[in-house]
Parts: C-alpha cells; sequence; structure tokens
C-alpha cells in the first residue's frame, strides 16, 4: 500500500501516547499545522494502548485493564477530533537538528521538513540484569500488560512477579483478575512498609484516591492468597528456558518454580532520538535515569526540538498531559499563533497541575527506588542482551585501563548489537562508574547513531523527499559538543 | 503459556516455520507466536542462545524473526496479515533470500 508521505509540516510530534496526544491536540487548536507520528496502529502509547477498541466493550477485558486504563478514551477522541493529522504504524528513525524528520511506513521511507519537533516517545522499562535474565520465559511486567491490551492474551502457566513499582502490582491485580496463575509477588523494595506509611503521610487528603488505590491493590492480593516475599539477589534458574528463581529472604534463599518470570523496577525515559541529536542530557540521581535536559515547556538544548511526557523524565500518565500541552503552547508561540503572554498565561494551570504530581512522583521515586537493577551485577550476568557481554568481561577491561564508555563499545562491542544500546546502556554505565568508582555523571552515556529505528539499505535508497543535498545517514547534529560519545 | 480472553475474532493465519497459526487480525506476529506457545523467536549471534520477547514495546529486539522473507524484523511492532510466513531466525538471519 502507498501512503502519503508529507512533504513539510510546520510541528511533527513524535509519539501517541498521553503527551503527544495531549500537545497535538492543543497544537491544532492553536491553529498549527500539526502531525503525529506513531508506531502503533491506533492512538494511546503504552498506557492506553487499543484503548478505543477494548474500553467500549465492557468486557472481561476492560473489567480487567481497570478504570484509569478506560479513561484514556477522552484523551484519545479530543484528539481524534482535533484538526492534527494522524500517521500510524510510522516508525521515526531520524530526528534532526535541522528539524527534518525520517519515517518509514508500509516499506517506503521519507524526509519530512518540520519546522518544530516534539518528541513525545515515553518510556520503556528498566532493564533488570540478574543471572540468567535472557533466558525464553523472563519478561518484563510491562510487556504482558502489552499483551493484555493488545491482543487479550494472559498468562495461564504459572507466573511469578519480581520487583518493585507501582506497575509491578498492578499488573499483578490484573493477572489476578484475569485467574491467571499468579504464584507469588517478589518485592524487591528496600521500603519497609512501616517507612512507606511514614513517607505516604504528607500526601493525605490531597492524594487519598491514589494511595487508596494501591492499598486495594494489596489487599486484592492478600484476600486471593498470593504470597508477597520481600526478596533480593534474585537468580533465575533454567536450561533453555526459565524454570525458577531464586532470592534472598528474610535471611535465607528461597526457590520459587515457574513458567514464566516478570521483572520490573520502574520506568526509564526512552531517549535515543535526544542521545542521537547530542542533546544535552543530566543523570536524575532520584530516578536513576538520564533524562534530556528541557526548560520548563520541555525545550532542550536543540534549537527546534522539545521533548513532552516521561521522554523528558518520568512523571506518570497524568502530568504527560500537562507536559504534552505546555510543549504545544511554546510551540504555537514560537511559530507565531499566540503571544509570550497568553502562553504564559495558559501555561500556569498546567504548571500547577503538575507540581500537585511532583508530589506524588517524589514518593513513588523515594518508595519504589530500583533495588536489584542497581546492584552491582553478578559477574557472569550479561549486561549486554545482544552482544552476551558479561559484567565480568567488562570488568577485566575496566581493570586493564579502560576508562570510557566507547573503548568499553569498541572492544567488548557491548551496546553495539540489534537494540543499539537500549538495553545495556545504563547498566554499562554503572559498571564503569563502580570499576572507576566515581559516578553516572562522569562517565555519561551513550548517543545512538541514526538510524535510530531499523531501516532497510533499500529503503534508504529510494528515500523520499530527499534533495540532492540530503545525507540523512550522516547529518550532524548540534549539541554539546564536549559530549564524547 | 498464554489464552486468550477474547478467542471469538482469530480470524486470520499466518505460518511459523511451516506451522499453520490463526490469529487475530492486526494484532502483532509477536503476540500471536506466543499465544500459540512459540517460546523461541530466535538464536542469538554469538551464544546461539533461544530468546523470546522481553519488552513488546521494540525496545529489546530479542523478538527478531524473518518475515516473508525478510530477516530482522521486530515481530513485536509488526501487525499480523493473512498469509504470512513467519520464519525462527538462527544468528544474524538468512539476508539475500527473495
Amino acid at each position: 500500500m502507498t501512503h502519503l508521505q508529507r512533504e513539510s509540516c510546520e510541528l511533527a510530534i513524535v509519539g501517541g501516547g498521553p503527551a503527544g496526544l495531549a500537545a497535538a491536540t492543543l497544537a491544532a487548536e492553536l491553529g498549527v499545522e500539526t502531525v503525529l507520528f506513531d508506531e502503533q496502529s491506533a492512538p494511546g502509547g503504552q498506557v492506553y494502548r487499543n484503548v478505543e477498541a477494548n474500553a467500549p466493550r465492557h468486557d472481561a477485558l476492560a473489567a480487567i485493564l481497570g478504570g484509569d486504563y478506560a479513561g484514556g478514551l477522552a484523551l484519545v477522541r479530543a484528539f481524534r477530533a482535533s484538526g492534527a493529522a494522524y500517521e500510524p504504524e510510522s516508525a521515526v528513525w531520524q530526528v534532526a537538528a535541522s528539524g527534518k524528520v525520517g519515517v518509514s511506513r508500509g516499506g517506503r521511507a521519507y524526509l519530512t521538513r518540520a519546522q518544530r519537533v516534539v518528541l513525545a516517545t515515553g518510556a520503556m522499562e528498566r532493564p533488570v540484569p540478574v543471572p540468567g535474565w535472557t533466558l525464553p520465559g523472563v519478561m518484563g511486567a510491562g510487556a504482558v500488560q502489552t499483551l493484555m491490551k493488545a491482543s487479550g492474551i494472559v498468562p495461564d502457566r504459572p507466573v511469578v512477579l519480581a520487583g518493585c513499582g507501582p506497575l509491578l502490582y498492578l499488573v499483578a491485580v490484573q493477572l489476578v483478575r484475569a485467574n491467571a496463575p499468579l504464584v507469588a509477588v517478589v518485592d524487591t523494595s528496600a521500603a519497609t512498609l512501616a517507612g512507606t506509611v511514614r513517607a505516604a503521610l504528607p500526601l493525605l487528603p490531597a492524594f487519598a484516591g491514589d494511595l487508596a488505590k494501591g492499598l486495594s491493590w494489596i489487599a486484592t492480593l492478600k484476600a486471593r492468597r498470593i504470597p508477597i516475599h520481600k526478596g533480593s539477589r534474585l537468580v533465575v534458574e533454567g536450561t533453555g528456558r526459565v524454570e525458577a528463581v531464586t532470592f534472598d529472604s528474610g535471611g535465607r534463599r528461597v526457590r520459587i518454580a515457574t513458567s514464566l518470570l516478570l521483572l520490573h523496577e520502574g520506568v526509564i525515559p526512552n531517549n535515543q532520538v535526544t542521545t542521537s541529536l547530542r542533546c544535552k542530557h543530566v543523570w536524575n540521581v532520584a530516578q536513576a535515569a538520564w533524562r534530556p535536559e528541557t526548560d520548563p515547556f520541555g525545550a532542550t538544548s536543540s534549537a527546534r526540538v522539545a521533548v513532552a511526557g516521561d521522554g523528558a523524565g518520568i512523571g506518570g500518565a497524568r502530568a504527560a498531559v500537562h507536559r504534552g500541552r505546555l510543549a504545544a503552547l511554546d510551540a504555537a508561540f514560537r511559530l507565531g499563533r499566540i503571544g509570550r503572554d497568553e502562553r504564559d498565561a495558559r501555561a500556569r494551570p498546567e504548571r500547577t497541575a503538575l507540581a500537585r504530581e511532583a508530589r506524588l512522583r517524589a514518593f513513588l521515586d523515594r518508595v519504589y527506588r530500583p533495588a536489584e537493577a542497581v546492584r552491582p551485577l553478578d559477574d557472569d550476568t550479561l549486561a549486554c542482551r545482544c552482544e552476551e557481554v558479561s559484567a565480568g568481561e567488562l570488568r577485566g577491561l575496566i581493570a586493564e585501563g579502560f576508562t570510557d564508555l566507547n573503548q568499553l563499545k569498541s572492544f567488548s562491542r557491548c551496546g553495539m548489537g540489534q537494540c543499539q544500546g537500549r538495553m545495556c546502556a545504563g547498566t554499562v554505565g554503572r559498571i564503569l562508574a563502580e570499576g572507576l568508582a566515581t559516578d553516572m555523571a562522569a562517565v555519561g552515556h551513550y548517543r545512538l547513531r541514526i538510524p535510530v529505528k531499523p531501516l532497510p539499505l533499500a529503503e534508504l535508497a529510494e528515500l523520499g523527499h530527499a534533495d540532492r543535498n540530503d545525507k540523512p545517514v550522516l547529518e550532524v547534529a548540534d549539541g554539546d559538543p564536549s559530549q564524547r560519545i | 503459556m498464554f489464552r486468550r480472553l477474547q478467542p471469538d475474532d482469530s480470524s486470520a493465519t499466518i505460518y511459523f516455520d511451516g506451522r499453520a497459526i490463526r490469529c487475530r487480525p492486526g494484532e502483532s506476529v509477536a503476540a500471536a507466536l506466543l499465544a500459540a506457545g512459540v517460546d523461541r523467536f530466535r538464536t542469538t549471534p554469538v551464544g546461539g542462545a533461544g530468546r523470546m520477547p522481553y519488552c513488546m514495546i521494540g525496545v529489546c529486539f530479542d523478538c527478531l524473526v524473518e518475515i516473508d522473507g525478510q530477516a530482522d524484523r521486530q515481530a513485536c511492532l509488526v501487525p499480523v496479515a493473512d498469509g504470512m510466513t513467519v520464519r525462527s531466525q538462527d544468528g544474524t538471519g538468512r539476508f539475500g533470500i527473495q
């Protein structure tokens, strides 16, 4: 099928989750010629994946997924009703500092020239590298939630959830509602119940609803007699596929047989495009993740590019809506649709709402600090899944005098496989920081090369809307020249 | 490993290593394979280890398979189409096969 290949637009938005949808809806309302590119076939992002199909059905699946999920429908409908153009099933493989956006759809690649770009690429699950985590049968908890939302598929063999964070417990409850054989939850957070309650008290009464929801999830698991273990030092056992998970708990080693092990220790920004652009990034200590540095409207150090939503630091779906609107207001201002005063006046209620969400986020960051994902790896754990580079191998290189991420990449091939370093970026940086007895900010981060999505050479050879001066793969990005990688 | 909550709309058929798999039109190839019990999508180029999807959102690349003759396709991002031919991928996959 041949799709329209848009030659230009005023505002290109990348990603169709809450931030992208809210940004596109408001920008279009303000008269900006807006195009939203998204990899999925329907709007919603991962959090509201497939919500147009699922929410109105009122069947078992809708009940399993719950009300917060169904609430995303309003956001999608507002976007559908807005004047924003929508390009689904479109992978963005490049955003250049000049505003050229490389898109691939239906086996054809083309360039769109955008005057401004808002990246709403959201979050990915934080990789949890523990021994055996590459075995078939080990997945992210979010991955199974995606299977539920996108295809109505649930586990029917013994499943164990291990990790921490609100999503871990939400998925646990969704699995219970779906009558999936959930054997146990292994909570890896260091927080005690008493400590959590103490940290939560200042959030009352403002967040009573959110806290009650969390408590109701625990109550549901207790009522169904799902064991919740405190656990650390996870090891996945199995030959060819997962057979069991073992962990330290209360001074002894516990072993639980399972067919499916779902790991989750929160989410981190999806920052492939901003790192490929050499935008300035900062190490977010509270969230143990890199994020692009942004101004209060989401603008990055790259002149035409802003980031909205979790891609600029994890804030959650509700905050993403406000962050999307702020990016839209700033785009409308920069494109001459509204004045500075109007931008700032309309930004005020969004900022008030964001300040409120930030209080809840600070609590979640504190209580659900990742534990397994940040502890020193066992030597035989694979840090890089693609090139199968173990922590021990990397430590060996560091002991030989390697002091730089790029050197580690060149010699071990870590971060040079199919995923382009998405899965090992934080882990390799951490091993280097440990080895050099320094911090993450000092070792820096990988910089993905374009194309940031796999693109067959044949598509590049027949690139649409490319003129003879276009060198899409070689275009030099601006940004922080001091960045080594 | 997985079951379908809505088994009513499995009107598409894809072929995985020659085996016919019924699935829902428009769902991802990875979802269709997992629902059919496939837990080995590919083997790794370095160690030959079996892999199956980890992330389901296009990040981990463990779901790489050969689809209609093209290697290295991300099964979690490609929607199924009736009659699609999918092969598990060994190592770096077969190139220049069309």
